[in-house]
This record gives C-alpha cells, structure tokens and sequence, in this order.
C-alpha cells in the first residue's frame, strides 16, 4: 500500500506530465525515494499511471538507478567507463570491495553500502571517479576511499 | 581567441544567474530573435555551419529544415535538449549545464521560436545532481522574467520548458530511445523512418538537439553568422569543446576553434604526456571511435578531417593510450560497457557484444584460441552499419576495429597461451565480478 504521503506526491508528479504514463520513471524515483527501492506496490503504480502492471515494471526493470530490489542505506556508484579505467579504476574498485566485504553488484551485511558500476559520469578529467548517493568524488586514490567511507558509517 | 560558449564563466564554476547573464549580453539573441521571421533563424543557422555537436555531425541547419511548418501541422511540436551525457571520456556537456544553465536555455528558447515549438525539454541524466539543480534554478529565474511562459516579452510567442531527469542507461542518449524513455516507456530505439522531425514525442514534430548544439545557438544569432564561420579553422563553423583525458599531464575541456589539430590539443592544452609515459593511440571523440595512432597527430579535429583519417570526431572528446596500458585490456573495458548497455532489442548487438567482450577477456588472459582475431574481425563486420537498429552497436565496434588494425601484435600475444603486452598480464582478476547481463538489482 501507498502511504498518504507516496500518494500525495505521486499525483503533484503526474500534473506536471503531459500524459501520466510520462511520469512512470519520476512516479518510481518517489516510491524509491520513500523507501529505497520499489517494492510490489507496482501494482498500485500502475493503475494511477493508467498502465499495466507489466508495462510498469517493465520500465522499472530497464533504468538502471530504479531498484526493484532492497538496496544498501548508501548506493555507491562507482565509474568503470574508459578514462576511469586507464586512471586506476581497479585499485579503486579493490580498495573498496575490501573495505565493504563486498562485490560488484552486491550489498554489505550491515546494509549500509551497495556497490554498483556505473556508466561513464562525466568527471574523466578528473579520473578516477565514483558518486555515492548524490555526492560526486574524483581524484579517487586507494588512501583516499577509506575517509570518504568513514564519513557514510 | 574568442571563447563565446565558455568565456563568460567564472573561474570557480558558479553559475551565472539571469541578471548577470544579461549583463554580458545573454538574452539578448531572444530580444533580436523575437523581432526576425522564425525562416531567417534557419537559414541563419544553416549558413553558419553549425554541426550537430552530440557525435554524428549532422548539419544542424538542416535537420531544423524538417520540421513541418505552418498552421495546419499537428500540434504540439517539441524541442528536446539531449543533456543526456553518457559517451565515455565525455565531459563537456556538464561543463555547459552546470557553468552556464542560462546559455542552454536561450539558445533553447531562439531554437524553439524558429522551429514553431510549443514545448521544450531538457533530458538530463541523473548524475549530473548540480546540473540539475542549477538549470532548475535557471528556469524558474527565465519563467519570472518572461523569457518562458505565455507571451515571451510581450510577443505573441509562447513556450513551456520543462527539465526531465532521466534514470541511468547508456542508450537514452540515442535520439528515438530518448523519446520512448520521456513517454514513460523502455529506452529502446524506434525504427526510422519516420524521423522524429515528423513524427517524434507522443507521434508529434520533435526537434532532438545535443546541448553543445544549443547553446551555440544564441552567438550565431546575435553576432552574425559571419563571425561565427570566423571562429572555426575549417569550414564547420564555430568553436568546439575539445577534452582529453588518460595519462597526459592536464587533462581537462577547452574551447578552442574548429579545427584544432589532436596535436596542438595533446601538447599546448593537455601539457603533453605525463612524465614516464609515452602516446600510443588515441580514441579523437569518445568510446564509439576508431583509434588512431601517431602519423594522425597533425590531423585537424574537424568532422571531415578526421573521417577522412579514418575516424570519426565524435564528441570531440579525446581519450589517450599511453604506453603502458595494455590495448586488449582497453578494447575490453569498452567492449564490456557495450555489451552492458545495449538494450537488448536486436540480436547482432545484444548477442554480439557479450561474445566479443567474452573472447576479449580469453585473449586478455593469455588464454585466446587460434581463430579468435579472426571472429572479432568478423564480428566487426557484423555488428557494423546496417545491420542493426540503431548505432549503439557500430559504434562499439569502432574502437575493436581499429584496435585490431593498429596493435595487432597485442592481440595476438594473447593467442594459445602466450603471453599479452610486455609479458605479462596488465590486469587482474576484477573482471570476474562483472555479470554481464544480470543486474542483481532487479
């Protein structure tokens, strides 16, 4: 079920589209919003966007910064595209993998950290780089992961 | 040198907000634009050689000359700003968006006018949060200040702008993805024709211009297509936001004329190589071009100069291979992002890159088959232009091709055991925790 305010701002959201299916991917950023990732209440989307369940979670299943399942309390993003990699991605992505007890694709046992790769962000000049829920950070040293991590604990 | 994109900006990155945008002159080519007949803004942009700035290189002028115009055409018509910004290696369209957010809209807002636009929209990844941010901020200022809404500084011109923020994939960025992705749908390409001139967002007149495009847009107008052709060292028209990034001593964006050489670029802007390291190659305009090597330095960075070198220049964003990165592991890197954003809509793509990526992992780790340079070779043909639905997949092959071409020997040092570049492994296992088609999310 939707909570009153999910609701609340589901509709706000589908005035500002032109049509409502137009407002799918906003609709499922407030539901992740509210609770991290989006659950079954799909369902319930759906028939305020005048879709289908499976067309709804058809969407959901394709952007991949909708989660259709429980994530960490911190979504780190880290960059795996080409000037990134040729900068040292790999320490970093060793550095971290080490320091989370996780994988790639995974999430730790504490549930604070999900370790996502991500296309390409834009900061190449400034390789290597990682975002972590809505924070940037570049120049990404091996040394340096530990203290931005400390700063999410 | 003149810099109109970029000059105007302060040193600490800020955005100018409206009134002192105005004060440098920003606004001003929607006052001048207001006063002209919407065909001499066209005409006025196709005399200018401004050239599509998201990585094709179509004349701007001309894709603007599809749209239907006149009174009897469906409505509404669109104008969309791909500020989708995911080509690996490119950063440039952050530096316009987060530094100048004003500048994209008014050359939205004289585009619009010019194409008869009743809506505009700007398709923003999610990453780029102080982008959006900012450009919010832009457009609120813009609607307060009757640069947007209904009767644009009185005129009997009006326009609604909207920013979307998109939610990750790679493929948003092509055109028909764009807008199946803006309707509420899966990214996923729509088959041309019709082009979106005719039949675009929700089947309407659709204009999808990359916002390097658009923010050229206001200078043409108010300083004249004359000086605009000055600026460029070629006959493509304008300035453009070259970048380099990889193992050179300052990587970084910079607005430099059209034309550049890579040359002038690798050693005046970039500061040279870093020390310890030499240039081996280069990708001229992002991931989905073909490499190129030494002999191509002098070439100018200009749409024909670099095609008749056997590239393409893309994004203009230059990636470099230095010498001591291994060219497999590179091929790889790109290779596997491909094969991770494909969509999924078409066969030879979303079979052939995981295959490719597979065999390039097996090379990479000294433990390719004989053969195996000949099937990515094949591949190449394969997933080149024509076979698939859109230019996802020829793109990807770009770089493989010409890796194979130039640094053939690296692959097959990777053939039957023998050992890759410098005689040993460049990388480790990482690539083991990589899945390549389950998202572990979903």
């Amino acid at each position: 079920m939707l909570t009153e305010e999910e609701r609340r701002d589901i509709e706000r959201e589908i005035l500002q589209n032109e049509r409502k299916r137009a407002a799918a991917v906003e609709v499922l950023k407030i539901v992740q919003k509210h609770r991290g990732w989006v659950s079954d209440e799909i369902h319930d989307l759906a028939g305020i966007l005048e879709m289908t369940p499976a067309e709804l979670d058809a969407v959901a299943t394709f952007y991949s910064l909708i989660f259709r399942k429980p994530v960490g309390k911190h979504v780190i993003l880290v960059c795996d595209s080409v000037s990134c990699w040729v900068m040292g991605y790999e320490k970093i992505l060793d550095q971290l993998t080490s320091r989370l007890g996780i994988g790639l694709n995974e999430t730790s046992a504490d549930g604070q950290f999900t370790l996502l790769p991500v296309a390409c962000l834009g900061a190449c000049d400034r390789a290597p780089a990682m975002m972590i829920d809505e924070m940037l950070y570049t120049y990404l040293t091996p040394e340096k992961i530990d203290g931005i991590l400390e700063k999410y604990r | 040198m003149e810099r109109p994109l970029t000059g105007n900006m302060k040193p600490d990155r800020q955005p100018l907000t409206l009134k002192e945008y105005e004060e440098v002159g920003g606004y001003q080519a929607v006052h001048k634009a207001l006063r002209m007949a919407p065909p001499d803004i066209v005409d006025a942009v196709k005399n200018s050689n401004l050239r599509g700035r998201g990585g094709a290189g179509f004349p701007t002028g001309i894709k603007w000359s599809f749209m239907p115009m006149g009174s009897d055409v469906p409505r509404p018509k669109y104008l969309i700003c791909n500020a989708d910004e995911m080509e690996p290696g490119t950063f440039k369209d952050r530096l316009l968006l987060e530094g100048n957010p004003h500048q994209l809209l008014e050359g939205m807002i004289v585009s619009a006018y010019a194409l008869n636009v009743d809506i505009a929209y700007i398709f923003l990844r999610w990453e780029y949060r102080l982008a959006a941010e900012r450009i919010e901020r832009a457009i609120a200022e813009a609607y307060e200040n009757y640069y947007l809404g209904k009767n644009i500084l009185r005129s009997d011109y009006s326009l609604e702008l909207r920013l979307h923020v998109s939610a990750g994939r790679y493929i948003c960025g092509e055109e028909t993805a764009l807008l199946n992705a803006l309707e509420g749908k899966r990214a996923i390409p729509r088959a041309k024709p019709p082009h979106p001139q005719v039949s675009g967002l929700w089947g309407k007149p659709t204009i999808v211009n990359n916002t390097e495009t658009l923010c050229n847009i206001p200078h043409i107008i108010t300083k004249g297509v004359e000086w605009y052709k000055g600026l460029s060292h070629t006959k493509d028209g304008g300035t453009k936001i070259y970048g380099m990034s990889g193992k050179v001593k300052r990587p970084g964006a910079w607005e430099l004329p059209m034309g550049t050489s890579m040359k002038e670029l690798l050693e005046v802007h970039a500061g040279g190589m870093k020390e310890g390291y030499q240039f081996r190659g280069i990708l001229p305009g992002g991931a989905s071009t073909d490499f190129l090597v030494e002999e191509h330095l002098d070439v100018p960075m200009d749409y024909d100069s670099v095609q008749k070198a056997g590239s393409r220049m893309g994004t203009g964003q230059m990636i470099v291979l230095d010498h001591k990165t291994c060219p497999v592991g590179m091929a790889l890197n790109l290779e596997r992002f491909f094969a991770r954003e494909s969509c999924g809509l078409c066969t030879p793509c979303r079979e052939g890159l995981p295959w490719i990526a597979m065999i390039l992992q097996a090379i990479e780790e000294g433990e390719g088959q004989p053969g195996d340079v000949e099937i990515l070779e094949q591949q190449c043909r394969l997933l080149g232009p024509g076979n698939t639905f859109c230019a996802l997949a020829p793109g990807a092959v770009e770089p493989l091709q010409s890796a194979l071409k130039y640094f053939r020997e690296d692959f097959e040092r990777g053939i039957s055991g023998r050992r890759n570049a410098r005689g040993k492994r460049a990388h480790d296992n990482s690539w083991r925790r990589f899945t390549l088609t389950t998202n572990p999310t979903k």
